[in-house]
């Protein structure tokens, strides 16, 4: 009995999944040797940066495995506990954290650093499955959207205190979830159009984005004009917009620091800088740019080998990748990355309890907000938001939070024929 | 399956089409745009020039006349500068804490990454002290390199200098030359520079991002090593150019003596001459500056860039021409009273000589001999028809390279005048005869030409026929490789058989007792020449002799040309005569005559400025301005032969056509 419950257990884990982790943690590894100059990847050791990553990744794996052996009921259970303990940890770290460059993002314990906000994530994810696993709340409610939003907003909010923009952003990867169990597709539209609007209030003067929003709600009444509901929406949201334009002014100047206004600014084209800001940015598109269509080769990228790229293994790893290994090989991680994602989707619509189901959307949701902004900052599409390419770039937190975060999904869908 | 599960669809399109953004960017940067790739290059590939050797130039019986001195120079990083003592490098180098300042910011300006001259050539001793605290000023570095130096400091004019490339000289280049690189300006420096230059070298070298050599690129597979220049061969013979030197000292003129058989020039004086050392060192612009100011312009390569009329020294050519043309035969005979009637307009001849013949109407410099045979040459096909018969002349005259560049491989040659018909006719319109341009016949009037080119009339009179492009190098390379060009021989369309009469009319100027040039004989040594002299309206006449020696299988041809050194036969006769016996016997013998080389080399022949003459302007020992000023009088003066003929040929036709009766040659048999 205990043989074959063993046997089931084994052949239920997704180890496609695992696979795909392991083989993203590898490409991690190796990259990360390629960036360390060459005179430190002539002798192993583990007091180098690939040393370090080369441990991280297998206590990652142990942890990981070792989180299939838990009981899976045990996260939906303590997922509160876990939930408040993260938010402990978060509000500890404003207290008795260390800054790192103006952020106050670690708590040190000896000489391992931790970084809550990337423990907060699951934290928030496993909470927000509870609630809409055991109430299954209407997302029609205003009621619903306000705890939700609560639950989301606590770390996030704690998270904007440090100040860690980048990590407060993933956050909003929550929006995904709610949307599979219900959230009308009207957030996302207003989500996205807030984007929208962000942007072209930069690159086209206000007044005419003015007459284009009322231009087009004007059409729109017109075609409705019938449904009164509708125009009396329409103009609520015109209204909204054009407010919307003018705080975005105030809240960029008044709000944003310097450096946060240089980067976007950057992002957008309106200004160029080689040597301050720009700098990574720069020297991440001219090492990924080189790499050409089959790349320079392992270790022969002369940007990385150099040390042109700043914090290239960590928030800059890509660039390391797209130089030593081409077109062929950001393909091959962005492929692997892509397949993981659509697999977690597929796997978390095969749950049975919704409390898996919303769990693993979160999971795929949190990763896929990581790739797209890491990447996307890499090659220039995407403002410097110093967030880690999951499994791949360097640090302990970052990959033991993913590990955790994925592996919990994994043991919930081994588990998605038991009973919640 | 609640109807929410097709949201799983629009989640997963999501990815899927944020993925496919990303693989955009991507395919652009990376696959269309190269832009990276060469930006990638930039930043880590740094090439570091490896200066080559300057190709040494050597003498005729291979003397090194231009060789290479090594010099250092200071150079500096601006931004690899950190706080310095700057008392302590301002003592190493003998400047002043303030002028370190200056230099400093000076080299800010030009650039801040890039490693720019700090002091150029610092003295051996600064170098000394500075090997030793070197450590203590990072961003400093010494380079070393050579520069030109010439130990007998000869011939300045003729090898020209060598300088840093100017934004012009570095775009002229299409990237052979980087700022800081150094080009040959003028003389030889400058025609040879291809040569001379040799091949430069790189080193590619990867930096990192903190700017710190990481090694070499590629194994050095794209290193290229510099390779020296080629050695020159010059076809100077150092021991005539220094005499020459010496003869010329403080006077203004110049000497060519070219070989006959190979048309390779032995001795290229032009005077006032410099010190070549002086425009090596850091002085460069200070010498180049009291250069300029000298008002007897040493920076003028008088050579080939002095027109002087060629005055008697013409006189062969006419001959020959005449001769080949039929014109005269070797014994006809004219008759000089001592002077020439070209219509009402009289040219003087400096002597009586009754009837004469054309040897000794070259011996003697009989002006009225030659007036008489350009008379007939011109006339020749009629009165009507002279001027075509003058194109045709124009045409002979032209073969011995009279009013064109000989093509020396100098920069900055002059061509000289030698009018075409059309200038007269512009002038006089079709009204124009023998007696408008008779001027020309004893090489004055409107044509001029350089030194070089009357010693190269000179050695086609040797060479009985042609003469062979002249030039200063004669051997390129360890293969002493001679350009094709010079192995040419150019005919100057006058028959073999012409020449014995009149080489033999000036021997006899050398020779005979009644000839103009005796000052220029040299026992044992059949020289012939002919004195010049050359009237000048703006103070004493120039100078000038043109001869070459032996008259069989000759050996050197030479003209010389000293400026207000009055006649012929007193300055540039006696002057040739030393160089041609130097050349040709490695020694001087004394004088019957009792010149001495010492005692020419002491006379001051520089003319005295005037008052108002200010450095720079034109002053009177200027002959090469004077030029102008000179034949805008002479145009005056025929424009009055020209009035005077109008009114002639108008008012008095009988009486004009009888003057040119009584002006036909007396023929005697
Ligand atoms: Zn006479």
């Amino acid at each position: 009995m205990q043989q074959q419950q063993g046997n089931r257990f084994f052949f239920n884990v997704d180890w496609i999944t695992v696979l795909i982790y392991v083989a993203l943690c590898t490409i991690g590894f190796v990259n990360i040797f390629a960036s360390v100059p060459p005179e430190q990847s002539a002798v192993f050791g583990f007091n180098t940066l690939y040393g370090k990553q080369l441990i991280y990744v297998i206590t990652g794996l142990v942890l990981g495995l070792s989180i299939l052996l838990f009981d899976g009921r045990l996260f939906n259970v303590f997922s509160p506990f876990i939930y408040g303990g993260t938010l402990l940890l978060l509000m500890a770290v404003l207290v008795i954290g260390n800054k790192v460059a103006g952020n106050q993002a670690w708590i040190a314990i000896g000489s391992f650093k931790l970084q809550p906000a990337e423990f907060a994530k699951f934290g928030t994810a496993l909470l927000l499955a509870r609630y809409v696993g055991a109430f299954n709340p209407k997302f029609r409610d205003f009621k619903t959207i306000m705890i939700a939003g609560l639950i989301v907003g606590a770390p996030l909010v704690l998270i904007m205190l440090q100040p860690d923009t980048g990590s407060a952003l993933v956050f909003l990867a929550f929006m995904f979830p709610l949307y599979r169990e219900g959230l009308s597709g009207y957030f996302l539209l207003i989500f996205l159009g807030m984007i929208v609007l962000f942007v072209a209030d930069f690159l086209v003067p206000t007044y005419i984005l003015i007459i284009i929003i009322t231009a087009i709600a004007g059409l729109f009444i017109y075609n409705n004009r019938r449904k009164q509901k509708i125009i009396f929406s329409t103009i609520l949201v015109t209204v909204f917009a054009i407010a919307y334009l003018f705080l975005i002014k105030v809240a960029y100047e008044k709000v944003l620091a310097p450096h946060q206004r240089s980067r976007i600014e950057l992002m957008l084209g309106l200004k160029t800088d080689n040597r301050g800001a720009g700098y990574n940015v720069i020297q991440s598109q001219i090492a990924i740019g080189s790499g050409q269509a089959t790349g320079r080769g392992f270790l022969q990228g002369t940007q990385t080998k150099y040390g042109y790229v700043p914090e290239q293994s960590t928030d800059f790893i890509f660039s390391t990748i797209g130089e030593e290994w081409g077109f062929l090989g950001c393909s091959v991680v962005i492929g692997l990355y892509i397949f993981l994602l659509l697999r977690l989707v597929n796997l978390a619509e095969r749950q049975r309890s919704t409390f898996s189901r919303v769990y693993g959307y979160c999971v795929a949701c949190i990763l896929f907000f990581h790739v797209f902004i890491n990447i996307g900052m890499t090659i220039g599409i995407i403002p410097v938001i110093g967030i880690p390419l999951p499994f791949i770039s360097y640090g302990g937190s970052s990959l033991w939070s993913f590990t955790i975060l994925l592996f919990i999904f994994l043991k919930l869908d081994s588990n998605r024929m038991g009973f919640f | 399956m609640d109807q929410l599960f097709n949201r799983k669809y629009i989640v997963q399109g999501l990815f899927i089409v944020i993925a496919l953004i990303l693989l955009g960017k991507l395919f652009y940067i990376q696959i269309i745009s190269d832009s990276a790739f060469i930006s990638a290059e930039s930043n880590v590939l740094k090439k570091k020039y490896k200066y080559p050797a300057r190709g040494a130039i050597l003498d005729r019986n291979m003397k090194v006349i231009v060789q290479n001195e090594p010099v250092y120079d200071l150079m500096v990083t601006p931004n690899e500068v950190k706080p310095f003592d700057t008392l302590a490098l301002a003592t190493a180098l003998d400047i002043t804490i303030d002028d370190v300042r200056k230099k400093l910011k000076k080299a800010r300006t030009q650039s801040n990454y890039q490693s720019t001259f700090f002091e150029r050539q610092i003295s051996v001793q600064s170098y000394a002290r500075l090997q030793e605290i070197m450590y203590r000023f990072p961003g400093f570095l010494t380079q070393d390199r050579t520069v030109r130096h010439f130990p007998d400091s000869i011939a300045g004019q003729l090898f020209g200098y060598v300088k840093e490339v100017s934004p012009e000289d570095i775009e002229k280049s299409e990237g052979y030359y980087k700022p800081g690189d150094f080009i040959g300006k003028s003389g030889l420096e400058r025609s040879y520079e291809d040569f001379l230059r040799g091949e430069k070298g790189v080193v590619n070298t990867l930096y990192d991002a903190k700017n710190v050599a990481q090694g070499s690129y590629a194994n050095g597979k794209y290193d290229v090593n510099a390779v020296s220049g080629e050695r020159l061969i010059s076809s100077l013979d150092i021991r005539i150019q220094r005499l020459g030197e010496e003869l010329m000292r403080n006077k203004v003129g110049a000497i060519v003596a070219i070989e006959p058989a190979t048309g390779e020039i032995l001795a290229f004086v032009s005077s006032p001459g410099y010190d070549p050392n002086q425009f090596v060192g850091k002085d460069w612009g200070k010498n180049y500056m009291s250069l300029l100011a000298n008002p007897y312009r040493p920076q003028i390569v008088r050579p080939i860039a002095g027109q002087y009329s060629p005055g008697s020294s013409f006189k062969p050519v006419d001959a020959l021409v005449a001769l080949q043309d039929g014109a005269i035969d070797p014994s006809t005979t004219f008759f000089c009273p001592g002077y020439y009637m070209a219509g009402n307009h009289k040219v003087k001849c400096e002597h009586v000589d009754g009837t004469i013949n054309m040897q000794r109407g070259i011996a003697r410099s009989c002006n009225t001999y030659f007036c008489h045979v350009f008379q007939n040459i011109i006339t020749k096909n009629g009165m009507k028809k002279q001027r075509e018969t003058y194109a045709h002349w124009h045409e002979q005259i032209s073969k011995w390279g009279f009013g064109q560049k000989l093509g020396i491989d100098m920069p900055f040659e002059k061509a000289g005048i030698f009018y075409k018909n059309d200038h007269y006719d512009k002038i006089y319109g079709k009204r124009w005869g023998y007696t408008t341009v008779i001027s020309q016949s004893i090489g004055q009037g409107e044509i001029t030409s350089t030194p070089l080119q009357m010693a190269n009339v000179m050695a086609a009179i040797a060479n009985r026929g042609y003469y062979l492009r002249p030039h200063l190098i004669k051997g390129i390379g360890d293969k002493n490789v001679v350009k094709k060009e010079y192995v040419v021989k150019n005919y100057v369309g006058v028959d073999e058989k012409y020449f014995e009469p009149v080489i033999q009319g000036m021997f006899e100027a050398v020779n005979a007792p009644y000839g103009t040039a005796k000052e220029s004989q040299i026992p044992g040594i059949t020289m012939c020449g002919k004195t010049g002299t050359v009237q000048n309206p703006h103070g004493k006449n120039h100078s000038v002799f043109i001869g070459f020696a032996p008259r069989d299988n000759p050996k050197i041809a030479i003209a010389v040309i000293v400026e207000n050194g009055g006649f012929g036969g007193s300055y540039a006769a006696p002057i040739s005569s030393f160089i041609v016996e130097k050349y040709l016997t490695d020694s001087i013998k004394p004088k019957s005559n009792g010149y001495t080389v010492s005692a020419f080399a002491n006379t001051n022949l520089l003319p005295a400025l005037k008052e108002k003459a200010k450095p720079g302007k034109l002053t009177k020992a200027d002959s090469l301005l004077n030029k102008k000023t000179d034949s805008t009088r002479r145009i005056k003066d025929s424009l009055k032969i020209k009035a005077a003929t109008l009114k002639r040929t108008v008012a008095a036709k009988p009486k004009a056509l009888k003057a040119v009766i009584t002006d036909k040659p007396v023929i005697k048999k």
